[in-house]
């Protein structure tokens, strides 16, 4: 492994988290919109912390210290067992460093997806907590099982599946736990105001400012080939000669997924959808992370187109049938492609001498445990928040939005002016 | 109903994992592994139609 080269991709990665915030501004109202940003910031300072202080304990380091249940060869490492405060990292060159930060930015990157979701209604305060908890404990146990020698990634040499759990770019381990951490905050937190009719049709509340949101996906772009790269090259030692295989695979990906996108809004609705597009986007580029080192650039492409056409199927779903309200898709788009990812990973990875069908299995059992533990942990944690912080907004905010709400003054103060913020109460 | 959803959700990935964890034949762990893994997405359904069936109930 490159030191220099990874740590360059390290620094690269918070275009990602860049990106997708920049997409969450411009797919909510413009009422909320200084307080998306600020929650972003907040957020982000609250799972640095998180991570540091106890997360980096539980996602532990590969070969280091961990908690086991059983022993011998049926043992199941379960959990690291770091030092507190990353007391175990020395920063003298060694790969702990690198881990300390690539996993800090991206337990960041998954705690920004549910604020997406909970646009226009979660308050700041237990969002915070929410997201804390998230990189406190949900993140560095998946990253554990998945990255850091867990028994997820044992698989293959305690079980005989395949190469083991694969997930190069944090399809799973990033994206759909901050996927399924937003469908819990969805249910949670319930519809905006005014998004479902008493006749349960679901009213379009675009987003106020497209410009960001597709700004957000090139930027996205930076950030996703360094998360992809560096996560690569420190969990599965791929080497400096497979950066532009990544490079290619990332990009394929979320072209294939965008152009996909396009088609499928074009034949649905008589033109391309924006949004739907820059959703599509980043759905091509969540899937693609799985497997971007362990596919070839056609499968990238497959993988991508597959993710690109479902997406808009799923965003749809969610809304007129299950009734979530997720303003920026982050659920299809995280969960949903992210799911599919992992199980294009399997489906289409070419290690060499490995059978196929053990691999598959290797990542459905990754997929159980996404669904089977994470989302249950993730949404007994969440309740238990709700129950001692009322998660969202007094129906005056609901009315108001969340800049006057809860920042006092609104994001474009001399441009925009709501008329239902001087509604009587 | 997402009481026992949220319990099926949990169900099936102990299911899947025992199955890993006890069962040698690979035929019979890939066939508890994707029923474990089917026994979830009910869980997640029941839960998804329960939440549904009380906005409706709402709105």
């Amino acid at each position: 492994m490159s030191f220099v080269l990874c740590l360059l991709c390290i620094l690269l990665v918070p275009f990602a988290t860049a990106g997708l915030t920049l997409m969450h501004q411009g797919l909510g109202r413009s009422r909320s919109a200084a307080h998306t940003m600020v929650s972003t910031l907040c957020v982000l300072a609250v799972t640095s912390l998180a991570f540091v202080i106890v997360g980096f304990s539980l996602a532990g380091v590969n070969g280091g210290a961990t908690h086991l249940i059983g022993h011998g060869s049926a043992a199941w490492d379960w959990a690291g067992a770091e030092p507190l405060f990353a007391r175990g990292v020395h920063f003298d060159g060694s790969p702990s460093g690198l881990l300390l930060c690539f996993q800090m930015f991206a337990a960041g990157l998954a705690a920004i997806i549910p604020l997406s979701t909970g646009s226009d209604r979660w308050r700041l305060a237990p969002a915070c907590v929410s997201t804390g908890l998230l990189a406190a404990i949900t993140f560095p146990l998946f990253a554990h099982w998945a990255w850091n020698g867990g028994w997820l990634s044992h698989l293959g040499l305690s079980f005989g599946l395949g190469a083991g759990f694969l997930d190069a770019g944090g399809s799973g381990t990033i994206q759909v736990i901050g996927g399924l951490t937003a469908l819990s905050i969805a249910w949670i937190l319930g519809p905006r105001r005014g998004k479902f009719h008493n006749d349960g049709m679901a009213a379009a509340i675009p987003g106020h400012n497209i410009v960001l949101v597709l700004f957000g996906c090139l930027l996205a772009l930076i950030g996703w080939i360094a998360l992809n790269s560096a996560a690569a090259m420190l969990f599965y030692g791929a080497g400096i000669v497979l950066v532009p295989k990544i490079l290619a695979n990332t990009v394929l990906a979320a072209s294939a997924s965008c152009l996909a996108t396009v088609l499928t809004t074009r034949l649905r609705y008589g033109k391309p959808d924006a949004s739907l597009i820059a959703n599509g986007w980043v759905a091509g580029l969540v899937a693609g992370s799985a497997g971007c080192v362990f596919i070839s650039p056609a499968a990238a492409i497959t993988t991508g187109f597959i993710a690109g056409a479902g997406v808009m199927y799923l965003v749809e779903f969610l809304e007129l049938k299950l009734h979530i309200d997720d303003p920026g898709g982050a659920i299809s788009v995280h969960a949903g492609a992210g799911l599919w990812g992992l199980l294009a990973a399997g489906f289409f990875s070419s290690i060499s001498s490995l059978p196929r069908g053990g691999q598959i299995m290797a990542q459905i059992v990754g997929i159980a445990a996404l669904l089977g533990f994470m989302l249950p942990l993730v949404h007994g944690l969440n309740l238990l928040v709700n129950r001692y912080m009322k998660q969202r907004v007094d129906a005056d905010g609901d009315r108001q939005g969340m800049d006057v709400r809860e920042l006092g003054a609104g994001a474009y103060p001399e441009f925009v002016v709501h008329g239902d913020e001087f509604l009587p109460r | 109903m997402k009481f026992i959803g949220m319990l099926l959700l949990v169900f099936g990935g102990v299911i899947a994992i025992t199955a890993i964890a006890l069962l040698r034949q690979p035929v019979q762990q890939d066939c508890f592994i994707v029923a474990g893994v089917a026994l979830e997405f009910l869980g997640l359904t029941l839960v998804a139609r329960d939440y549904a069936q009380t906005q409706r109930s709402a709105g």
